[in-house]
């Protein structure tokens, strides 16, 4: 039976009995290594896709080439396993093509960021209606561990036994300088925090970046355990949301707050400082989400998690839509015969 | 003075100016008024890579030549009769092309020293009497312009552009053309500036009456509509031609129409045109490169749609490992390289056929494609209908090849009707009994399923498949039977593909074979050399992969094979490979289409050679 779907890919009344995780796993055999953070995301996908009411057959997962990219294989939707750094313009084509669909691309550093990092900031600009999920694991996987765009600088690896040369992409203030219009970071070691994510990424109209720390336990292990780990990850992490204040420790007895555009750390129980100094998360102001995703790059900073900035805007497969709509009132329906025989024409009998 | 009136039948005249001159406008008036006044006729605009190059150099120079006839035109002509010569750089660069005793139209207001010196002319040859050999007419047509003018309050700049026009006035006197037509464009063009639309019409009649009044014109020329077939015709540049071609196979197919293309010369007219489709329901984007272009084609293949990406040499080279991902996931898609001068950035705005290689062999692994090449403007609306068609039939990507000279010159073509356009088959599978993503037809073609189709969700990518359920596949015997499949699905097409023609006798001492755009030049020298009493046969292929089944045994019918093209012998080379045939390559590469008469006279030295 077919039914009315939006552009968003949400069915209206799905008559089919609810799907369950298990109904969006492939025939195939995962092949990812054991331990592998890529693991942890294709379960809190496959855990959340249920829940969106979307019937499988309307959902596209599209990616690249790399670790992350063997993705669509082992969800049983429609799936695009594509070329190095082009998930994102095959994505945009189909989603263009057929704004009926959920497309959804999954890629890595390597792939979103050094070789597909045109069309990255290209698809972010367009706001296309899909959900681009980067696996960052800071390493070249599938080669077999070369330093990425996100690796630190000074990374020793198999092509830089020196240490890289490079400083690190931030992906998220990256994200937010291309003009992004959700941006958001979560983590392989915390599925229900990856869950929420995925969910706000997809109930989100526009281009929606989340950002995965995950951990590659062959190439780059414990990349991220001071930001995993439970005796760490209190002081080393804050989790934002709308309307919240920015405090993290073990108590929630640290604090951010704004000296002019500098943040600066408090202790809101020193006596000095209470919770009303605090920053309060305002995902609609790209300043203050730009200001918070570069504590990532900063010395005794806590790494932010969660929902950094969402603001709708109109998304291009929608208005291209209203250019066709508005050409076809405007000229009528296009006629061939008439297109072709326009303009100066004369006939010999 | 009684000016007496000479029957032509052909004519060819070249414009010659500025790049900022507007002498690619008054070429494309002057073969518009022709085609409406029935001749058939042929043109190449032929202009420099930089946009308004400095005034009065050599390099930025731009012409537009047209040949028009009572009879049947193949090519723009070898040496124009008359040449229209603005400023002394376009009489330099043009004066070694024009026929012996032709006639220059100079604009002698542009001959002063600072011009001349930029054109690296020591004296003026107006007047050093170097140009004796030619029929010479000074005409001060800045001066007679700007008088024509004077009356309309136009600024100094403003009055200057419209001397293009009375330059087209003079040409319009002296082959007899009526004006009403290209008054019309004027009017229509600059319907919110009537002024300057007046302006170019006083302009346009006063280099009209200069001719007939001046007594320095004693022949006028009558050269009388061409008999082509019956039929209505319009006057179509190779790239408008294209554009039509995909949108007629769209709506022929049913399927939705996706662009995906980034601008390059010379193959972004193709992008214009069906930005403007939008009526249609074409979707055009604009991508941020060459890949993101053709890899949101291949997005749209999989979800359905007419598939096409237009672009040119380096971006076709650009393209190619995404080619090679459509090859592998078997999609239709179809790729236009309108071809240009290369290696590299290479010759932007000049012609060439270099690419055939690349069309044909150009990515990593055994990866066959289809390719077509147009022969003519006109031929680019049915090559590219073409494309669409075996790319939907046989679940293919194809290659259409065109050039820069096909791509901005134009020709008249008898406007086919939609209903004598065929059906294109482009049918999505949706049973789900028994089906596998990587089955085959008879045609060795798999399904095409949307995704959206309930029950059928699968997966494609690039790394290799297994045969029928297309599951990723390692296996080294499967591969090299994966790749086998591949290449004789393509080959295969040679069954559903028109056999080669031989033109002229089936045997003989010589076949000329050519492909793309050298088909005008090769039939003019063909009839010459009938003329003459030499018998040459000639192919023209349209199929370069696979090529028609017949044509190992054509070519083995005649002692020499001779093989013109604008390159340094790609198709002899495939020839020589394919068919063990000693073919005689002929090969230019100037940046510029063939003469008639270099084909002529390179067949009569094979033919009289012993």
């Amino acid at each position: 039976m077919e039914t009315e779907s939006t552009t968003n890919g949400t069915t209206e009344a799905a008559a089919k009995p609810k799907l369950t995780a298990k109904d969006y796993a492939s025939d195939q055999d995962v092949r990812w290594c054991p331990g592998c953070g890529d693991y942890s995301i294709l379960a809190q996908v496959q855990r959340v896709m249920p829940s969106f009411n979307i019937p499988k057959e309307k959902t596209v997962f599209v990616a690249g080439i790399g670790c992350s990219s063997r993705f669509p294989y082992y969800m049983n939707t429609y799936g695009f396993h594509s070329i190095h750094g082009r998930a994102t313009v095959v994505a945009s084509g189909l989603k263009m093509a057929r704004p009926d669909l959920d497309v959804w691309i999954a890629s890595g550093d390597g792939d979103l960021l050094s070789i597909g990092g045109n069309h990255f900031i290209h698809l972010l600009r367009r706001n296309i209606n899909t959900v681009v999920m980067l696996f960052n694991n800071r390493i070249y996987g599938l080669t077999k561990g070369q330093y990425s765009p996100t690796s630190e600088h000074g990374k020793i690896t198999k092509s830089s036994p020196h240490g890289s040369l490079e400083e690190p992409f931030n992906p998220l203030t990256l994200a937010l300088g291309a003009g992004a219009s959700f941006v958001a970071r979560t983590m392989d070691r915390d599925p229900k925090h990856m869950q929420d994510m995925i969910a706000k990424a997809h109930a989100f109209k526009g281009t929606s970046f989340v950002e995965t720390f995950q951990n590659c336990n062959i190439y780059n292990d414990g990349a991220f355990l001071m930001y995993t780990e439970k005796d760490t990850k209190p002081e080393h992490t804050v989790f934002v949301e709308h309307g919240k204040p920015l405090v993290f420790g073990v108590n929630k007895e640290m604090g951010i707050k704004l000296n002019g555009f500098r943040p600066e750390i408090i202790n809101i129980n020193d006596g000095k400082h209470s919770i009303n100094d605090v920053i309060i998360h305002d995902e609609t102001s790209r300043e203050l989400a730009m200001i918070i995703a570069k504590f990532t790059d900063m010395q005794d900073f806590p790494v932010p998690f969660g929902v950094l900035y969402k603001v709708e805007r109109p998304v291009f497969e929608d208005q291209m839509e209203d250019q066709i709509t508005e050409a076809k009132e405007k000229l009528g329906v296009g006629d061939l015969e008439k297109l072709l025989f326009a303009g100066n024409t004369w006939e010999i009998k | 003075m009684e000016k007496t009136v000479e029957v032509l039948k052909s004519a060819t005249i070249r414009f010659a100016g500025d790049s900022g001159d507007g002498m690619q406008i008054v070429g494309s008036r002057f073969t518009e008024t022709s085609a409406l006044f029935g001749n058939d006729l042929s043109t190449f605009p032929d202009y420099p890579a930089e946009i308004r190059a400095p005034a009065g150099t050599l390099f930025g120079v731009s012409g537009f030549q047209i040949q028009f006839s009572s009879q049947d035109v193949y090519s723009p002509g070898d040496e124009p009769d008359v040449l229209v010569a603005m400023n002394p750089a376009a009489l330099k660069v043009n004066l070694k092309d024009l026929k012996q005793h032709g006639t220059i139209i100079a604009n002698e207001d542009a001959f002063i020293e600072k011009n001349l010196n930029l054109a690296g002319y020591k004296s003026n040859p107006l007047e050093d009497g170097s140009l004796a050999g030619y029929k010479l007419i000074r005409v001060p047509v800045t001066r007679a312009t700007n008088n024509a003018v004077q009356d309309l309050g136009l600024t100094a700049k403003d009055a200057n552009r419209c001397k293009n026009f009375y330059a087209l006035g003079i040409t319009y006197w002296l082959y007899d053309r009526p004006l009403e037509i290209t008054m019309h464009w004027l009017e229509s063009k600059f319907s919110k500036n009537p002024v300057i639309a007046e302006a170019n019409i006083k302009a346009l009649k006063a280099g009209f009456y200069f001719g007939e009044t001046a007594e320095i014109f004693t022949t006028r020329y009558k050269v009388a509509p061409a008999k082509l077939p019956k039929g209505i015709y319009r006057n179509i540049t190779g790239n408008h031609a294209a554009a039509l071609g995909i949108l007629a196979a769209s709506l022929k197919s049913g399927l939705p129409l996706f662009l995906g293309s980034y601008p390059i010369t010379p193959a972004s007219d193709i992008l214009h045109d069906l930005s403007s489709f939008k009526n249609f329901g074409v979707k055009t984007f604009q991508a941020e490169d060459e890949i993101a272009a053709v890899c949101a084609a291949i997005g749209a293949a999989f979800g359905g749609s007419l598939a096409f990406t237009s672009t040119s040499g380096p971006g076709m080279a650009l393209k190619q490992e995404a080619i090679g991902l459509a090859v592998m996931v078997e999609l239709p898609l179809v790729i236009a390289n309108i071809q240009r001068g290369g290696p590299s950035t290479g010759l932007p705005t000049k012609t060439e056929q270099a690419d055939l290689f690349q069309a044909i062999l150009g990515r990593n692994g055994e990866c066959p494609l289809p390719v077509v090449a147009a022969s003519s403007p006109a031929d680019c609306f049915m090559m590219m209908f073409e494309a669409a068609r075996i790319a939907c039939k046989f679940m293919t990507p194809v290659v259409f090849l065109s050039d820069g000279y096909l791509a901005n010159g134009a020709e008249p073509w008898r406007i086919p009707h939609e209903s004598e356009l065929p059906i294109i088959e482009g049918e999505f599978r949706t049973e789900k009994e028994g089906y596998f993503p990587y089955m085959r037809d008879e045609f060795l073609a798999r399904p095409w399923v949307k995704p959206g189709t309930p029950g059928m969700e699968h997966r494609i990518g690039g790394l290799e498949k297994q045969h029928i359920t297309g599951n990723v596949s390692y296996d080294t015997a499967n591969h090299e039977f994966m790749v086998n499949l591949r290449a004789e699905k393509v080959k295969n097409i040679e069954n559903y593909i028109p056999l080669a023609e031989v033109d002229g006798d089936q045997e003989g001492e010589l076949l000329i074979i050519g492909w793309g755009s050298t088909y005008g030049a090769i039939t003019a020298a063909r009839e010459r050399l009938l003329a003459k009493g030499y018998n040459v046969s000639r192919v023209h292929l349209k199929y370069l992969n696979p090529m028609p089944k017949n044509l190992g045994d054509i070519l083995n019918r005649f002692k020499k094979v001779m093989v013109p093209e604008l390159n340094l012998g790609q198709l002899s080379m495939l020839l020589k490979a394919y068919y063990l045939k000693d073919v005689i390559g002929y090969n230019k590469v100037q940046g510029l289409p063939f003469k008639a008469s270099e084909i002529e006279k390179k067949a009569i030295e094979l033919l009289t050679e012993k």
